[in-house]
């Protein structure tokens, strides 16, 4: 609307509802910066005194954590030494290994739900997926530690396989492969979403014209459909891997609690070692946050977390570029 | 398919009706190669087993709800035991996600809003608008834990003080439901923004010119025009909010202190438990749970079945919300934003 065909005083209070509302934009910006601001120059001092030896393996990582804690408590004394790796490791390995999970589900049950599920199915799964989204992870975590942890541990983990590693680490039922399972059916939700809708949106001439062609209902699904929509999957797994390395609550309660690092060569026994992924360390040592330099390395912790949300944020952006190519809202 | 070519082939102008209905009949899947019809019922099996676990997880709870949740629980206050007999109910709790959604809400829903409309609407200078939405994005992407520990630091802030409760040395204490509630909102809000400028997107362009061409200002086509017409979306975008708000542990544990029951700062009454601290059904569950102090797993299962009734109840809203805007196919999965992780 050209200002000149209002009043002066009418085209002041248009000037200012933009103002208020770029002011409200570029709030947003300034949390965003405070947000890294904060963390980083909380986090300084322990990066600070390990280096990048922070991020490589030696000692138990619960031992540093108790060594600071019972450490001295003035400034210059206080003890730093912490070195991530188990931590890291954990989180690699349930992001990893529940994001390569989910993504077979997840591309499978969109194809399920878009292609080929017969409309009352549809009409079901609909709230089905909903509701797993929905479902808080504390919900989840609890499930996990007071029934499917227990069943674990007295069914799938024989007194051998415990005592084959009993100097090293204690099996229980919170282990890797539970947390892996249930992170799975967490980010399952939101990846079928994303994928079915990009299904959905693949032009129907495509897929019409690979059915003329004589193409079966699978195939063209395959070759056709799914190959359009791959830039669709790669967001939809950035964005799981995001609320992977995120979760926090769920993975305190069932991976096992120890900042264990398992070892692959342990062989089936990897999957039933414990572990604690930065994000649930960071619940693990809340109520000693007050103390310094704990407090310091745990902004640290926040910091990884920081830059890898931040790194796979820009990856989803870069992901869906391909998709508006096809004039497929991303 | 050869045998198409070969009909058509043989020389009639128009293609027989037997090509047409060829395409038209389903190919039956007892033609498929091996493959594909093995590919086909592991789609089957993913799809009915997602339904399983759904289903699963609703009764397992449903039978754990029925059997520990009295209506005892739900009025009496908590009381500091360790047996499960005497530690009284939820009643702090149930009250303490009640005023945090409120608090994160009521932050959320304007701001996001109103950044909405910006984004559609405005948008000027262009680079502080893609700036701002990659902004809005990578909040999306942001873990609970880390915006909780951005609180804390933020909160501790002596100009912040009138927010949480100040120590008799000095220290600003930084954990209330009000600063617990903005740190909520930071959840919540993507969920508005993104529902409401999808919608504003999609009102065409001529329903604003015909309000400008009756001599309205933008901002008037805006309030009167624009967002009564997007209005489902924006609940939409709320609903999912709250439904985030609810689920959330990490903020609460953090930012909340987490106490079982709601401990007001003292002062004028409402005022008081907002500056306080508290727990929330989250939270309290966390504490009931083998992981936390409390381990009163009959304590636990009670109020995550309270927990996992609202989040029904908001799906039934979220549902109710989609169907009132016709059932496109296409937009059906927009009903949660998929470019953001839309839970917890």
């Amino acid at each position: 609307v050209s200002s000149r065909v209002l009043s002066r005083g009418a085209a002041a209070a248009e000037r200012r509802a933009e103002l208020a509302l770029r002011a409200l934009a570029i709030g947003v910006l300034a949390v965003i910066a405070g947000i890294a601001i904060t963390v980083f120059s909380k986090a300084w001092p322990s990066f600070e005194h390990n280096g990048l030896a922070w991020f490589g393996s030696g000692g138990d990582v619960d031992t540093q954590f108790n060594a600071m804690i019972n450490g001295p408590r003035d400034p210059a004394n206080y003890v730093y030494h912490f070195r991530a790796w188990p931590l890291i490791w954990g989180t690699i390995l349930t992001s990893g290994l529940a994001v390569i999970l989910g993504m077979v589900v997840s591309i499978l049950a969109a194809v399920f739900v878009v292609e080929l599920a017969p409309a009352p199915v549809r009409r079901t799964i609909d709230p089905v997926i909903r509701l797993l989204a929905g479902v808080p992870s504390v919900v989840y975590g609890l499930i996990g530690i007071l029934a499917i942890a227990p069943w674990v541990e007295h069914n799938l983990i024989s007194k051998g396989r415990k005592r084959s590693v009993e100097y090293v680490v204690q099996l229980t039922g919170a282990n890797l492969s539970v947390a892996t399972l249930i992170l799975t059916v967490m980010i399952v939700p939101i990846m079928v979403a994303i994928i079915a809708s990009a299904l959905e949106s693949v032009p129907s001439s495509w897929t019409e014209g690979s059915a003329a062609l004589g193409v079966n209902r699978w195939r063209t699904t395959w070759r056709v459909s799914l190959r359009t929509v791959r830039p669709a999957i790669v967001a939809a797994a950035v964005l799981a891997t995001a609320r992977a390395l995120g979760e926090a609550i769920m993975l305190a309660m069932v991976a096992g609690s120890r900042g264990f690092a398992p070892n692959p060569l342990d062989g089936a026994t990897f999957f039933f070692e414990p572990v604690r992924p930065l994000a649930a360390t960071i619940i693990h040592y809340i109520d000693d946050l007050t103390v310094v330099p704990v407090g310091q390395t745990l902004y640290a912790m926040a910091a990884v977390l920081l830059v890898s949300c931040a790194l796979l944020s820009l990856a989803g952006w870069a992901a869906k570029q391909p998709m508006k190519r096809y004039g497929i809202r991303a | 398919m050869a045998s198409y070519g070969s009909e058509i082939g043989q020389g009639a102008m128009v293609p027989p009706a037997s090509a047409f209905r060829a395409t038209g009949k389903r190919d039956s899947i007892g033609s498929w190669p091996l493959v594909d019809r093995v590919a086909y019922a592991l789609c089957w099996t993913v799809g009915i087993g997602l339904c399983v676990v759904a289903g699963a997880i609703v009764l397992f709870m449903l039978v754990k709800g029925i059997s520990y949740l009295r209506p005892s629980l739900l009025l009496e206050h908590p009381s500091p035991s360790q047996s499960q007999t005497s530690s009284g109910g939820f009643l702090d709790p149930i009250e303490g996600t009640l005023l945090l959604t409120a608090v994160g809400i009521a932050i959320a829903a304007p701001l996001g809003v109103g950044l909405a409309v910006w984004m559609s609407e405005y948008q000027r200078p262009a680079w502080l608008a893609r700036l701002v939405e990659s902004g809005v994005e990578m909040i999306a992407g942001a873990p609970s834990v880390l915006l909780a520990m951005f609180g804390l630091v933020l909160f501790a802030r002596p100009a912040l003080a009138f927010l949480s409760q100040t120590s008799a040395g000095g220290s600003v204490f930084g954990r209330s439901f009000l600063t617990a509630g903005a740190m909520m909102s930071l959840l919540a809000l993507p969920l508005v923004v993104a529902s409401t400028r999808e919608a504003l997107m999609q009102v065409p362009g001529h329903v604003r010119e015909a309000s400008y061409a009756l001599g309205k200002t933008k901002a008037t086509t805006i309030r009167k025009v624009l967002l009564p017409s997007v209005r489902s979306n924006i609940a939409n975008g709320v609903t999912l909010g709250v439904g985030r708000i609810v689920g959330d542990t990490a903020i609460v544990v953090i930012l909340l202190g987490a106490t079982v029951r709601l401990e007001g700062a003292g002062g004028a009454p409402v005022l008081s438990t907002l500056r306080g601290t508290g727990g929330t059904l989250t939270s309290y569950v966390l504490f009931n749970s083998p992981a936390g102090e409390g381990n009163a797993h009959e304590k636990a299962y009670a109020a995550a079945f309270v927990l996992l009734l609202m989040v029904l109840a908001l799906n039934v809203v979220v549902m109710g919300l989609s169907s009132e805007r016709s059932g496109d196919r296409a937009r059906r999965w927009r009903l949660v934003p998929w470019s953001l992780p839309w839970t917890h």
